[in-house]
This record gives structure tokens, sequence and C-alpha cells, in this order.
């Protein structure tokens, strides 16, 4: 038994470090790569713009809960005018980065997971050896840095989408002052909030992007059986661990952020 | 002088507790057709992708036999070919210019319709893999494979798959095309004895060793008696 737990524990850890090297050497790769802009242009596409339409849908029905939820909390206490600094604080603070990194994952996050799995298999990746490309440049890091590109502004889409859904519940349905919404939020939203919020949309993408790529890269390794079903494992695999890694992440980025 | 040969010495692999490749020591010579035949199972793809840079040996070397130049570049064709299916053909044999040679647009274009016209693929230029034969779809793999004047090419079980008139075109394609542009050729090849027509030497891969190594003809004229069963079956 502790002999099984202990391989388990050198493998988890050797895991992290192969997942630490290969995000390392992926984020440098760049570097070495022609036409990058043309990768990183094409790389924006598929992690920010087509992740647009999901992001405006998701903000948009969380702010409406949000609205619904904190008015009838809030007006259990007559405090119905505090509703914009509710939901635009709980939106930009917590919210808005992890629902969008969520959204994100799930979207591009699993497509880019599944598509290097299938490269892999079909030994395009080993082919682009034997041409001398570099495969992390080529295929990898120009996804690492559109995705520092992207969930910033994503999450700040998502955010202010989000608090215009709680100015509908609020201020359309339930007959918030309008007035009192919006000078709420100019008044109490600082500029540390903002940046607290982009710090973690920053460190999501970042890490969301790694893991996922990390297990589509690896997925004849990482995987039980070979093939589709392989892909579909480690694709699975790759959503699994960066939602707990959003989490995780989240976690350790507030605590250290309340502190400082 | 110059290199004549390919040297591969002690060139050792295993995976876990199985020896795929065991000290093999062969001599592979430059500018001829090398042809690698062995059961299934027994290593050679392992061994073309060692010499590919794939995997790395666990021991020995691999080396040109003057001592001095450098391995040549290796291109290497996979068994299903390896193209990216979401580009064009053109894309695809343009690619390792794009990516790896300054090279001017129009220098690049007329590099790659170059090569689609010797292996008669301009009319496909602009269609996706899934849009083109199989036998087509290796010629582009072929084009990808020739478009950087490589000194060798590695094939790995070019015919797999493939019915016996596909075999013959694409084997008649290598022998032509190695003529045209004179690479080396080290291929992997379970089609015996139509592999040995266009083979200068062939080796025998058995548990981890070379078990035979000579010219095509000798093979056929006097073929060792553990290689008799192997090339066909009926007989032994």
């Amino acid at each position: 038994m502790i002999r099984k737990l202990g391989k388990v524990g050198v493998a988890a850890v050797e895991e992290l470090g192969q997942l630490t090297l290969f995000t390392v050497q992926s984020l440098f790769a760049l570097a070495g790569q022609r036409y990058r802009a043309e990768k990183l242009i094409r790389a924006v596409y598929e992690i920010g713009v087509r992740c647009v339409p999901i992001i405006l849908i998701v903000g948009l029905f969380t702010g409406l809960v949000l609205g619904l939820q904190l008015y009838y909390v809030l007006s259990r206490f007559s405090s119905e005018t505090l509703l914009g600094q509710a939901v635009s604080l709980t939106t930009i603070l917590e919210i808005g980065p992890v629902f969008t990194a969520i959204m994100v994952v799930g979207q591009a996050g699993s497509a880019l997971s599944a598509e290097l799995g299938i490269q892999r298999n079909a030994e395009q990746i080993d082919a682009l050896h034997t041409m001398r490309i570099r495969s992390l440049g080529f295929l990898v890091s120009p996804r690492l840095w559109a995705a520092l590109i992207c969930f910033p502004i994503l999450t700040a889409f998502f955010d202010w989408v989000a608090i215009f859904g709680g100015h509908l519940t609020g201020v359309e349905l339930l007959g918030v002052d309008g007035g009192a919404y919006w000078n709420r939020l100019y008044d109490e939203i600082t500029f540390t909030h903002v940046r607290d919020g982009f710090i973690k949309a920053f460190t999501f993408g970042f890490l969301t992007t790694a893991v996922c790529s990390f297990n589509g890269y690896f997925t004849h390794k990482l995987s039980d059986v070979p093939g589709a079903r392989g892909v579909s494992q480690t694709t699975t695999r790759a959503v699994v661990y960066s939602s707990i890694v959003i989490l995780a992440a989240d976690y350790l980025i507030t605590s250290f952020l309340i502190q400082t | 002088m110059s290199a004549s040969q390919l040297l591969i010495q002690s060139l050792s692999k295993r995976f876990g507790d199985q020896i795929v490749l065991d000290a093999i020591d062969l001599e592979i010579p430059l500018g001829k057709h090398t042809t690698l035949i062995g059961r299934s199972g027994v290593g050679k793809s392992v061994f073309l992708k060692c010499i590919a840079g794939l995997l790395e040996p666990d021991a020995g070397t691999i080396a040109l036999d003057d001592a001095v130049t450098p391995v040549p570049h290796c291109s290497y064709l996979f068994q299903q070919n390896a193209l990216f299916d979401s580009m064009t053909v053109f894309d695809n044999v343009a690619m390792p210019l794009r990516e790896k040679e300054k090279i001017s647009r129009k220098d690049l274009e007329d590099r790659v319709f170059t090569m689609l016209e010797q292996l008669d693929l301009q009319d496909a230029a602009h269609k996706y893999q899934a849009e083109i034969s199989g036998g087509m779809q290796k010629r582009v793999a072929l084009a990808r494979a020739l478009i950087t004047k490589p000194e060798i090419i590695l094939f790995d079980e070019p015919t797999t798959g493939l019915d016996p008139e596909r075999k013959f075109s694409v084997f008649e394609m290598i022998r032509q095309y190695r003529q045209q542009f004179g690479f080396t050729v080290i291929m992997v090849s379970h089609d015996v004895p139509e592999v040995f027509k266009i083979s200068d030497h062939v080796a025998w891969l058995d548990q981890g060793k070379i078990a035979y190594w000579g010219t095509s003809e000798s093979l056929l004229s006097d073929p060792p008696s553990g290689l008799t069963s192997f090339i066909n079956p009926q007989l032994a």
C-alpha cells in the first residue's frame, strides 16, 4: 500500500517536472520560429475570437443570475442600492476570471489537446522533427502566447457582459435605481480590483494552456490505450486537470492578494 | 576522402525489459538502396527512427565513415504519410521550405510547383489529403521529403495497406526518383521478395541483431536457411 502510494507520488512529481520543462521550453520556442506574427494571429483567433460567443452567453446568464440572487440577499437588509457594487466586485474578482477560464478550457483547451493528440498519433509531430521544425515552437508556443493575450481580454469582456446582465435583472426587472447601480460600481471598483482580476486571468490562461498542450502533446505517454480512445482520455484529463488547476490557483492567488 | 558509407556501430535500444536492438553493427552504402526486412515487431521501425533521431538509442553511434562529415539530414517517409490534413498539398510540400529556408515567395512557389510537376501532382496542388487517392498521398509525402534535397530518405513500410498493383507502382516510383535525384534509400519493408527487385542491399533483422547482410542478387541466389522460410513460407 505504502509502496503503491510512493510510486504514485513519484510519478506525479515526475510529471509535474516534465510539465514545467515543457512549458518553459514552449514559452521560449517561438523565438526560433519564422512567420511568428502569422502563427500568433491564428492562435489568437482560435483561442480568443472563437470563444467570444460562449463568453457572451455565459457572461450574460451569470450576470442575470447574480443580479437576481444578490438582489434578494441585499433586500433582506434593505441594501438593494448596493447591487451594482456587489455584482461587479463578485464578477471582477472571482467569477469573471474563473468562469472565463473554465469556458475557454471547455472550448479552446479541449480542442487544442485533441488536435495535438491526433497530430501525435498521426505522426505529424514526428514529421515536423524530421523536417527539422521545432514542434514546440510550431504547435505549442503560439497558443501559449495567444492565451496570455486572450484570457485577460476575454475576462474583461465577460466582466462587462455580466455586470450588464446584473443591471438587466436588478434595474430593468426588479426596479433598483439605475443611477445607484452604476454609481456604486464606479465608486467602489478600484484599479487594484481590476489588476487582481487580470492577475488571475493571466495565470489561468498560462496554466490551463500549458496543461492542455502537455496532455495532447504527450498523449502517447499519458494515456493507457493508444489511438482515438487515448486521445479522448487525455483530452478529458486535460479539461479536468485544468479545471482543478483554475480553482486551486484561484484560492492561492486570492489568499496572496488579500494579504498584500 | 569523401564519405561512402553510413556506419552504425553497437546500436542498442530497449523498452523496459525488452531488448529491441542488440548492439547492431551495419555499414549502409551511400547512394544505394538498402532494405531492412524482418518479422513484425522485431524492431525495424525502431532502427529507422534511431537513424532519423526520432528515438534516442541507449548506446551506439551513427556516423559517416570518413569520421569528419556530420550525418546528413535524413528525410523520413512515414507508414501513414503523416501529411497535415488541414493543409493543401501545396502547403504540405512547401512547409519545410517555408519554415526553414529564407526564400522569397516566388522562389518557394517555383520550387514547390516544379517538385509537384516532377511527381505528377500539379493538378492536386490545391486539394486536401482527404480529396486525393492513397497513391497520390504517398507521392505528396515523397515530394515533401524531396523538397529540401536530402541525401538520405528513410522509408517506413511505404506499401502498407496497398494492393499488389499499387505496391508495384510505389516501388517503381521510389526506384525512378532515386535514379532521378540520386538520394540514398534506407527502407523497411515486409514485401518480400518483391522489394528485392529495387534494392541493392538487404539486411535481415532478427532477435535484435542483423542476421543477414548482402546484395539482393546473392540473397535470391543463395538465401541462408533461416531466411528461406521468411521469404517464402510455402517452400519451408
